[in-house]
């Protein structure tokens, strides 16, 4: 700080309450209105303070779900958010070390096209293209299935780039001091390189599972069989079939559920998860 | 392009290591890719049994549909409201928790972590406080003589779906900003201050300039952002509507594929997509091309 103004500190203290008072204030809102019962709604207004169902929404939704909206038990959907997360993280991370340990270890025919290749992916959001997609994992017979969920959003220009940077960071006595020891590419690879990686794993790690978790689109379209479903698609099954006398109390205790895991991901692994974004959109 | 120095030698293995994720790109990225640009020059008769070629006709007709057209506004007006909504907010924050020094870390932990919330979560949060029979900001602004209905005013269906993506993306923002102006220099600003200038002068002529490659950065990321990662949003609340309003491209072109299985129209409107995203891409690339010069 340059100078000391009193009121310029009163000031930025006030500006920063009233933001994060604003940003807090919708969740802070939707538990509420998740500890309340159906009929507290009737009367118009939101009510401000917590009320004492919480015990009943939540056992409700996470053991019995609301199976007239075709919503299956939350533990299920929770369940399958988590393992679509891991995968997804575990696979994206997996298979971009891998090739950014080729391009950048390697001299080899094509290389330059490989790394195009997947550049391209960045190019190209599901959203974008996403019949066609859809097609080809019909055609491949993965609707209703893990694999489908997973494998065709798992390539990773990200990843990879983030990978391939670091790579070129690490000093080159690492490999040379490798092969006059003996070592072949895989076991500087395995003893050397993942070791040394363990920090942009992890935090690459972080920003994956959100991402996976995240996952809407997809999930929606490939999955037609309550049994796979993830969370964050049944929450706005959960609201939608509900609209008319919409269950505001179960609606937002979906919400909060299914925003619960990924926030406090974030809030316990804040540094890693501050490393990750920013070195993920260099 | 780099390689190190020495590299090991080895003729089959790095195409075994390339292998996974070049038959996923392969398979599920360049190949639809490939197809959507076929199908946009087709045209499949009615009962979906002949495919005639086109040419640009898909193409022709999309910018002289009414419905496309008003997409293509209602996308700019989108983008440009989420990013300039989020972005000047979550640089009041970013500038306010630079001078606060003993509890910047508090705030930082408060104002992040939406960043977490799926998109459709935070869709349906703002539908909810933004509902007109129960929501608590249709029953403030009814004192104000306001009748808040974004089931049937176009407007309040904009402004909503603005919020609900501008809140989520104050966290992304935000420690961009705190990161650029972590690195401008401690001397310039007080070497302004010297000169007699007040915080609020030392802040536009010194500190916001010198910000610039962070904002451009970031603008080119809202805009990305806002057509592409907002889709959730969208379904979970307006669904497009009232009366196409909220209609953004990218829901379009699913609403129009998926739900009215247009095919050729629909696979037109991916590849513009596509265009426009290989353009955002680009000048992304520009950006730090030009960052790593300095």
């Amino acid at each position: 700080m340059v100078e000391n103004r009193p009121f310029l500190n009163f000031l930025t203290h006030l500006v920063l309450i009233v933001g994060v008072a604003l940003v807090v204030f919708p969740v802070y809102l939707a538990f509420i209105a998740s500890t309340r019962g159906p009929s507290d709604f009737l009367t118009g207004v939101v009510p401000l303070t917590p009320g004492n169902e919480f015990w009943a929404n939540y056992n409700y939704l996470l053991g019995s779900g609301e199976s007239t909206a075709g919503a299956p038990p939350f533990l299920l959907m929770l369940a399958n958010s988590l393992a679509m997360a891991f995968m997804i993280s575990i696979g994206k991370i997996a298979i971009s070390i891998v090739s950014a340990f080729a391009i950048v270890y390697f001299r080899f025919p094509f290389r330059v096209l490989a790394f195009w290749v997947i550049f391209m992916t960045l190019m190209l959001p599901v959203e974008v293209r996403i019949l066609p997609t859809y097609k080809v994992v019909a055609d491949l017979g993965m609707l209703n299935s893990y694999p489908g969920l997973v494998i065709p959003v798992i390539a990773s220009a990200t990843a990879t780039f983030l990978f391939r940077q670091f790579f070129l960071t690490v000093p080159e006595e690492m490999m040379e001091a490798a092969r006059v020891d003996g070592a072949g590419p895989l076991k500087f690879f395995r003893d050397i390189l993942l070791p040394l990686s363990s920090t942009n794993i992890a935090a690459l790690f972080i920003i994956m599972f959100i991402y996976g978790w995240n996952q809407y689109l997809w999930p929606m379209l490939i999955t037609t069989e309550p049994h796979y479903y993830t969370v964050v698609m049944g929450i706005k099954r959960l609201a939608s079939v509900l609209d008319g006398d919409t269950q505001w109390n179960l609606v937002m205790a979906g919400v909060i559920l299914a925003g619960l895991p990924p926030v406090l991901v974030i809030i316990f692994m804040q540094r890693l998860f501050v490393k990750g974004l920013v070195e993920t959109e260099k | 392009m780099q390689t190190k120095r020495t590299v090991f030698h080895s003729r089959v293995l790095p195409y075994f290591l390339l292998a996974p994720q070049l038959a996923v790109t392969l398979v599920f990225f360049l190949w639809p890719a490939a197809q959507a640009i076929w199908q946009s020059f087709l045209r499949q008769d009615p009962f979906g049994l002949r495919n005639t070629f086109v040419w640009f006709q898909n193409y022709t007709r999309l910018f002289n549909d009414p419905d496309y057209l008003n997409s293509l506004g209602v996308t700019f007006v989108f983008s440009v409201g989420v990013t300039v909504l989020s972005m000047s907010l979550s640089l009041l924050f970013a500038v306010c928790v630079s001078r606060v020094l003993r509890s910047a870390r508090f705030y930082t932990t408060l104002l992040v972590w939406p960043y977490a919330v799926a998109p459709a979560a935070s869709g349906l949060l703002w539908w909810f406080m933004f509902n007109p029979s129960v929501g608590i900001i249709p029953y403030l602004l009814t004192f104000l003589g306001y009748t808040w209905n974004h089931r049937l005013h176009p407007n309040d269906a904009m402004v909503l779906i603005i919020i609900a993506a501008a809140w989520k993306q104050i966290s992304y923002n935000f420690l961009f900003f705190v990161a650029g102006l972590q690195s401008v220099p401690q001397s310039l600003t007080e070497a302004a201050a010297i000169d007699g200038a007040g915080p609020v002068k030392r802040f536009w002529t010194v500190i916001f300039p010198l910000l610039s490659p962070t904002t451009f950065f970031l603008v080119v990321i809202n805009i990305t952002y806002a057509m592409f990662d907002t889709f959730p949003i969208v379904d979970a609340t307006t669904s497009g509507g009232p009366s196409q309003s909220t209609n953004i491209l990218v829901y379009k072109v699913y609403a129009d594929g998926f739900i009215g299985l247009n095919l050729g129209p629909s696979a037109a409107q991916s590849v513009i997509l596509m265009l426009i995203v290989v353009l955002l891409t680009i000048v992304q690339f520009r950006w730090i091309e030009r960052k790593v010069q300095y």
